[in-house]
């Protein structure tokens, strides 16, 4: 098999090292930053809790990747992870067991990308637009299905996926690599990944060489609706609670910005599911950094936002970096 | 009726339909009390989507707004409350800062390439992050020019009020509709949204309209901002949350077309109306939650983004190509 096409050295080479220089500048600030310990049958330890809680960005990420390499985007995967928490956290709190509750939930997440997919590919809705939609009528959706309260269960069994671990490693990131995994076998087994870029690099020239670009858009929205359903869930899971204001809030920037980080142009075509999942842990080492170093969490906000700004001038066409298109390239020459 | 219109013809219908239907359930609704409400409580709203509107026919997107009218609001706060500076300077102030922060927004887009929704939602970090760092309280604003602002009203017949900031949202849709109807810049921005191209070919100064296109919506989101703080008299760095979702529904739901080119800043009243329409029906009513609204909104948005399509198919021969171009 082939390198996937994101993953040759010289591409994965900035994130990586970013990544390193962030968790370099973590234990710098706080010596015990690489201290792991294991209590309990579960992992514990700074670097744990950055997997931890970088999954469910790292999980949007990946749907949200396939949704950018097609050009568009996806602004309500927050409002889908609320609906699918309060579906998950409703149908728990009236009894029912996992068997319902998991396949509900996950129900719903592919509905809501079905919904954005019809939207984005059949309507031709420009993406931003389509995916608004739900975004604001999601959280209301969410607050209909609560009623408005905030529902909280008692099941070990769901709270589970949020705060139990398999051979010591967390549920949350156990979860993640096995989306991970069935991502990069559904878009890089197949020659699904490649239509997918060949859709966001030119749809009219992919639709006229025998692409199914209507397939291929409707899918990644359902894929990433999907990735949004594991999300919520996991949250949901993890606090034992549903809020339909606040799960997901604001989430989905931080989904775009892991992608963005992650080196997947917001111009179509390329993507790299793994760098997209660096990008979410190089986000929450910063967070976790700026936490420990004791510096104000308000730092948070305009530290992303100025690496949003240094990856952007890095992108810009305007700057013109002929690497940027060249993976596309080998990626078709070694698929024939 | 000419298919330009269209659009607008269905906001306006909407908007009649609507509170006819309300004024039938409710007899105390046909008032101008609660015009006057409905009016101030959504002027801060109305004078950002005035700067959207442009931002829209231009074929762009801010989501930076709601974070500019925080920004604004706690810097008010702090300037006026602890650092003692005039209020009328420190709106000078604020309304300078907020358009050398759009400026600088249009100017990345202009010259980098960049998408105008990535930028400006780097912005909408860097403006909610900046007013985090003034402060993280709430801060209430006692100056007294406050409380005589407040009062200013024209008595309406019927007993309604409308107060100094509802004037200031009439006022600024006034004079974006001459902006965009009678002036050199409007006619840049429809040409630009239109096919930006063909806009530069003829002339049309590209980077001067978008830098100004954007620094327009920021110091509008401003001045909603100093609207939102006399309103409320109070700075907090969390207010305004989702303003930029509110602004664009009220663009799109008044028939600017999303691709640019075409629109009104009528519109984008109507807009504002029916959304305040909703609000107030969902208050009247009493047993129906405020997230109602929401879904209705989103409803809204759907039909008119559906109708738009419709229409804009309609004018195409190619449907599968147009969306491309």
């Amino acid at each position: 098999m082939p390198m996937p096409a994101g993953l040759t050295p010289s591409r994965s080479l900035p994130q990586i090292a970013a990544l390193v220089v962030v968790l370099l500048a973590n234990w710098m600030v706080f010596p015990d930053f690489f201290q792991v310990r294991l209590q309990d049958g579960r992992l514990f330890g700074s670097v744990i809790d950055v997997l931890n809680r970088g999954a469910p960005v790292a999980l949007l990420a990946l749907g949200m990747t396939l949704v950018i390499a097609t050009r568009g985007v996806d602004l309500s995967v927050g409002a889908v992870m609320a609906i699918a928490g309060a579906t998950a956290a409703t149908l728990t709190a009236s009894g029912h067991g996992l068997g319902v509750v998991v396949p509900a939930a996950l129900g719903v997440g592919l509905v809501c990308g079905l919904w954005n997919g019809l939207l984005v590919a059949v309507l031709e809705i420009q993406p931003i637009v389509a995916t608004l939609i739900l975004m604001v009528a999601g959280r209301g959706i969410a607050q209909l299905i609560t009623e408005g309260q905030i529902v909280t269960f008692v099941s070990p069994a769901l709270a589970a996926i949020g705060s139990g671990s398999l051979l010591a490693v967390p549920m949350p990131v156990v979860i993640c690599l096995g989306m991970l995994l069935l991502t990069a076998l559904l878009v890089r087994g197949t020659a699904l990944g490649l239509m997918i870029e060949a859709t966001g690099l030119n749809r009219l020239a992919s639709f006229y060489s025998g692409v199914d670009t209507r397939a291929v858009g409707i899918l990644v929205y359902v894929w990433c609706g999907l990735c949004a359903a594991v999300a919520g869930l996991i949250v949901t899971a993890d606090i034992r609670g549903a809020d339909a204001n606040n799960a997901g809030l604001w989430l989905e920037l931080d989904a775009i910005l892991a992608v963005v980080v992650g080196g997947t142009s917001l111009f179509g075509g390329r993507f790299s599911l793994v760098l997209s999942v660096v990008g979410a842990l190089i986000i929450q080492a910063m967070n976790t950094g700026i936490l420990l170093s004791g510096l104000k969490p308000e730092f948070n906000l305009i530290v992303k936002a100025l690496v949003v700004l240094a990856v952007l001038l890095l992108q810009s066409p305007a700057l013109g970096m002929p690497r940027l298109r060249l993976p596309v390239v080998r990626a078709r020459r070694t698929r024939p | 009726m000419s298919r330009r219109f269209m659009p607008l013809a269905a906001t306006l219908a909407v908007l009649i339909a609507g509170t006819l239907f309300c004024a039938l359930q409710f007899p105390n609704f046909a008032s101008t009390r609660v015009l006057g409400n409905l009016l101030t409580d959504n002027a801060f709203v109305g004078i950002a989507a005035v700067g959207m509107t442009f931002v829209i026919l231009s074929g762009g997107i801010d989501l930076s707004v709601g974070s500019v009218i925080a920004f604004t609001t706690v810097f008010l706060a702090v300037a006026i409350e602890q650092l003692g500076i005039p209020p009328f300077l420190a709106f000078a102030l604020v309304l300078a800062i907020a358009g050398l922060f759009g400026a600088a927004m249009g100017a990345l887009i202009h010259w980098f390439r960049l998408p105008p929704f990535i930028v400006t939602l780097a912005g909408m970090f860097l403006a909610r992050g900046a007013s985090f760092l003034l402060t993280t309280d709430s801060i209430p604003v006692n100056h007294p020019l406050y409380g005589e602002l407040g009062d200013v009203a024209i008595r309406m017949a019927g007993g309604g009020r409308l107060s100094l900031v509802a004037m200031v949202m009439l006022a600024v849709f006034a004079a974006g509709m001459v902006l965009a109807h009678l002036t050199r810049f409007g006619a840049n921005v429809y040409a630009i949204g239109g096919n930006r191209v063909s806009a530069e070919l003829m002339g049309v100064p590209i980077a001067r309209t978008t830098v100004g296109i954007y620094m327009l919506s920021s110091t509008l989101a401003g001045l909603a901002g100093i609207v939102f703080s006399l309103y409320t008299s109070a700075g907090y760095s969390l207010a305004a949350t989702g303003v930029e979702l509110d602004t664009i529904a009220a663009v799109v739901i008044g028939g600017t077309l999303l691709t640019g080119g075409q629109g009104y800043v009528f519109g984008t009243f109507i807009g504002i109306l029916i959304q305040g329409l909703i609000q107030t029906y969902i208050t009247f009513d009493g047993t129906l939650s405020s997230w109602w609204t929401k879904i209705a909104v989103g409803v809204l948005l759907f039909a008119f983004i559906v109708l738009q399509r419709v229409l804009i198919l309609g004018w195409s021969a190619r449907p599968a190509t147009v969306a491309r171009v």
